[in-house]
């Protein structure tokens, strides 16, 4: 503009009457995202079900330690030489009895959950006398069993397994879904509120993609590592380190693949949510992306077992989040395997960023009828 | 100053703009009117960049406009939208933030906008919770709030009460004395008449008039006059040049031919009587554009 706009001063205005440059593409992502931070943040619904999660993590961790230590010492009543033989066996509290009448005695009035006493009929040399059970654990504590050479004394067992694999899954998937679903949502939101077209007159749309997904990873990210430092936190507390100590690395390698998966997702979604106007309609474009993340999630948790399998799913770019750290976990993955695997995935997230910003800019504008892919994949 | 040129926009087979071209001068306020689908939407989005035109070009000052020109324009688009859960004074931070104003004088210019338009109680209540009028406002002060050097507003005055068009009036004027071109698309034809410089008539995606109100108004209103004398107007029938339009005793409408019509009919009324009323009628915007769109 010539100096026309700058003369005559408008009356009882402050400050200058032009505005200021242009904010960088940079500065406009990093304030829509602090937008989308905030607004979730302010959502009573995130606010909940974050807090729900915190809760579960924590009561699952209490309730493991309440159990663990309410199983004790199992208490038993020993007469005559089955006291020697008893001596130096783990988890057990000994009582002395005077006689098999004395011992049968404690255990009908509940002071001793079983009794043991001499029996040289039995090929232990032992009976165990219970009410109406013996306790598992002291029927298979005093049994003769083989020698037993473990070749793999590393492994893990099946039940450890599927639980890694299982907790991965299940915090990957939620935030993925959940995240996904609301970045989804606040793409529609603008645009069925034509918000979107103030907003792309002032910047581009390549900043309004890039700070949403940059806000909802920080989020996502953010829940992911309260709930993580809830976790250990509460583990520590109660003591139960042992198993920080098993999930160590596989956790710093979930952590790095989640953020880069994530991103991958969240503009999949982005882009996908653009091309409908309404929030009615946005299943019909975001399903693809939805099976996207249900597809792997499914496979890995039933298929935790068939090393092929989690073999190969550890490197799709959608599911080497939860692949790839359980094969650490597990011994099965050579040093670089996470390596090799992480350039394909932020290899795979750079190319669907591409494409993601594409359908973005082609459809945010486009009101009404749902974008056709065609149109929305246009140059 | 805004010059629009040659715009062509087709959707499949029906033209909606065919050559469209107009200026829009700083420092004015420019009407732009037509009926529902005439092209007004279509031709602001195009401006804005929102929409891609087929053919044609939008310059300001000489130079055609590129994507980033466009971030000092002030948009007030047809179909009313903010963040329905921000506050009004986030929302309109936020806004000025996105053009780049620093959070201190993106919080002035809100403040200030507010104030002027009367919303100084709900600077704190969220979009959704406002009623439909001060939706409105919010929405004018989000066109106003990053101090547009070019505002493009799409129906700025439906639905306000007659006071808060006349608040709005106000602050769009504010900013046209600024310098700032200013246009408007309405069909409140009498909010247009009382407040534009220039006015643009849109009719079936073609421009049918534009140009000052003062000379448009000229251009299309011949040479009406009314004259109300003591003697019976009688008379004029006979009076050459003359065609007679409405008359009941002392009182006449007439058109003439020309102004040397006129005078003989000026000079005769006084010969037979006193003369009351010799005014030559104005038409109103209304009579205007139903004329210049058929």
């Amino acid at each position: 503009m010539s100096t026309a706009t700058s003369s005559p001063a408008r009356p009882g205005s402050a400050g200058p009457d032009r505005a200021p440059a242009s904010p960088s593409l940079a500065q406009a992502a990093g304030l829509v995202a602090g937008r989308e931070i905030r607004a979730r943040l302010r959502s009573k619904a995130f606010l909940i079900s974050t807090g729900i999660l915190l809760l579960l993590v924590l009561g699952g961790i209490i309730a493991s330690n309440l159990i663990g230590a309410n199983a004790g010492p199992t208490k038993v009543a020993a007469v005559g030489q089955a006291q020697q033989l008893l001596d130096g066996q783990k988890g057990l509290a000994v009582t002395d009895a005077a006689d098999r009448a004395a011992a049968e005695k404690l255990v009908r009035s509940g002071e001793v959950d079983a009794a043991i006493v001499p029996d040289d009929t039995s090929p232990t040399k032992l009976t165990i006398v219970a009410n109406d059970e013996a306790p598992g654990s002291l029927v298979q504590q005093l049994s003769v069993t083989p020698k037993v050479t473990l070749l793999d004394p590393d492994a893990k067992d099946g039940n450890l397994r599927y639980l890694v694999a299982l907790a991965f899954g299940i915090v990957f998937f939620s935030a993925a879904m959940t995240f996904g679903q609301t970045i989804a949502q606040s793409v529609v939101e603008e645009k069925s509120t034509r918000v979107i077209e103030i907003l792309v007159a002032a910047v581009p749309a390549r900043a309004l993609m890039a700070g949403k997904v940059l806000g909802s990873s920080v989020l996502a990210f953010g829940q992911i590592a309260l709930i993580a430092a809830a976790g250990v936190v509460g583990l520590t507390v109660t003591g139960q380190t042992e198993i920080l100590q098993l999930l160590g690395a596989p956790l710093v390698w979930f952590v790095v693949f989640f953020i880069f998966g994530f991103v991958l997702l969240a503009s999949l979604f982005a882009a996908t949510g653009a091309m409908v106007s309404r929030q009615e309609d946005i299943g019909s474009t975001t399903t693809p992306v939805t099976m996207l993340v249900m597809l792997p999630y499914f496979a890995i948790v039933f298929f935790n077992s068939n090393a092929l399998v989690v073999s190969v799913m550890s490197y799709v770019p959608f599911s080497a989040a939860i692949g790839m750290p359980l094969r650490l976990f597990l011994g099965d993955a050579q040093w670089w395997e996470p390596l090799i695997a992480l350039v394909v995935l932020i290899a795979s997230t750079l190319v669907v960023l591409a494409i993601g910003s594409r359908i973005y800019e082609n459809s945010l504008l486009k009101l009404g009828a749902r974008v056709e892919w065609k149109d929305a994949l246009r140059k | 100053m805004l010059e629009v040129r040659g715009l062509q926009k087709r959707y499949g087979a029906r033209a909606v703009l065919d050559d469209v071209g107009f200026d829009v001068v700083e420092g004015r306020m420019t009407g732009f009117v037509g009926g529902n689908g005439a092209g007004k939407t279509t031709t602001m989005r195009i401006i804005l960049g929102v929409l891609d035109a087929d053919a044609g070009t939008v310059a300001l000052d000489g130079a055609l406009l590129g994507g980033g020109d466009r971030r000092r324009f002030g948009y007030m688009p047809e179909e009313r939208g903010l963040y329905p859960k921000m506050k009004l004074t986030e929302q309109l931070v936020y806004l000025a933030r996105l053009h780049g104003f620093d959070a201190a004088g993106a919080k002035r210019n809100a403040d200030e906008l507010i104030d002027q338009l009367g919303l100084g109680e709900r600077r704190d209540d969220e979009i959704e919770k406002l009623s439909l009028g001060n939706q409105q406002r919010a929405q004018i002060a989000a066109a106003l709030v990053h101090r547009p050097e070019v505002l493009i507003l799409d129906e700025p005055f439906s639905g306000l009460d007659p006071i808060a068009v006349d608040t709005v009036v106000g602050v769009l004027k504010d900013r046209a004395l600024a310098g700032v071109p200013v246009l408007f698309s309405s069909h409140q034809l009498d909010i247009v008449e009382r407040l534009c410089d220039d006015l643009v008539i849109i009719a079936g995606g073609t421009i049918r008039a534009s140009g000052s109100t003062a000379s448009l108004r000229e251009q299309h209103s011949g040479l009406r006059y009314e004259l109300l004398g003591s003697a019976d107007a009688g008379w004029l029938r006979e009076q050459p040049g003359i065609h007679v339009a409405e008359f009941d005793a002392g009182f006449a409408v007439f058109d003439a031919d020309s102004e040397a019509a006129v005078q003989a009919v000026l000079r005769e009324a006084v010969s037979r009587g006193d003369v009351l009323t010799f005014a030559r009628q104005q038409r109103s915007l209304a009579q205007i554009f139903t004329e210049v769109i058929q």
